[in-house]
């Protein structure tokens, strides 16, 4: 059964991996422009492709079956709510 | 002898329902630090210019290639290639190690100049400026701390593959322990991000 799992095959590992470096790069050198309050967008936006990378690719995740995915977007979600929740009572003392 | 039932989906499933409470556990401190950056943000930014590029960036490339090392890994106990395998995670173990000593240097650096929880400096400083390394030291200890454990789960991974219980049929243990490892990777990611980047 799970020996008809796929593998992720040492190529794309490897192209995953230098596109990490070069994103890591790119937020880097980002990180000295002066965007103002972009800075932060950007950086995260960067993190967040390169966790998307990780998980996708590294984690197995694209090629799992749909519950794993799941799983993980109701996480998101309930983070999502946590922190969207945080900063309506913040922003507006 | 009746074999015992391998479920190596349901196994996998498990491991990942435990990633995501750690994702709750680290999104919590990353919330304190939003809800305090805001309230800060003057002494944020003066407080993360102490913080230095150089030990976030390069830790940073060393949990990629030590991710990379354990995805490699993989694919090739997957493959059969038992030795490539166990190069492979004595790679991502090196690479692991190679983190907590360029942390212990970065603390060290910071704890020399008296910054540190608990420090008579913190009190003399402006409290935004102390809150900030209060949530650096706490997120990045307990990441440090996740990165131990990992080391050590990387281990029993490579004695397990050495001594052929982990193998090409039956390789979840070094599939999970390998999920976990990404997370610490991931979590860094968003670390290097918040504390090295933005300010």
């Amino acid at each position: 059964m799970s020996e008809h799992e796929h593998i992720v095959s040492y190529k794309i590992i490897v192209i995953i991996w230098l596109v990490l470096l070069v994103l890591t790069g790119v937020t880097v050198a980002v990180s000295y422009l002066n965007l103002g309050a972009l800075n932060i967008w950007v950086a995260l936006g960067i993190a967040s492709t390169k966790s998307a990378l990780v998980i996708s690719f590294f984690m197995h995740m694209k090629y799992e079956r749909p519950i794993f995915k799941l799983c993980l977007l109701v996480t998101l979600c309930i983070l999502a709510i946590f922190i969207g929740f945080t900063f309506i009572d913040v922003l507006y003392r | 002898m009746s074999e015992h039932h391998k479920d190596h989906t349901g196994g996998k499933l498990g491991m990942w329902f435990f990633l995501l409470t750690e994702i709750m556990l680290f999104g919590g401190l990353f919330i304190l630090y939003a809800v305090y950056l805001k309230r800060y943000p003057k002494e944020f930014i003066s407080a993360g210019e102490q913080l230095d590029i150089r030990f976030g960036g390069g830790n940073t490339l060393v949990l990629l290639t030590s991710s990379f090392f354990v995805a490699m890994s993989i694919t090739a106990l997957r493959r059969k290639a038992k030795r490539v395998t166990l190069c492979l995670l004595s790679g991502t173990i090196g690479f692991a190690v190679l983190f907590m000593i360029n942390k212990y240097f970065e603390w060290s650096a910071k704890i020399h100049h008296g910054i540190y929880p608990g420090s008579p400096h913190m009190k003399e400083i402006a409290p935004g400026e102390s809150i900030f390394f209060s949530l650096y030291y706490i997120t990045t200890g307990l990441h440090g701390l996740h990165v131990i454990i990992g080391i050590l789960l990387l281990s029993w991974a490579w004695f397990a593959i050495k001594t052929d219980r982990v193998n090409h049929k039956d390789w979840l243990l070094l599939e999970n322990v390998g999920l976990y490892w990404h997370l610490v990777d991931i979590i860094w990611i968003f670390v290097f991000a918040l504390y090295y980047l933005v300010l």
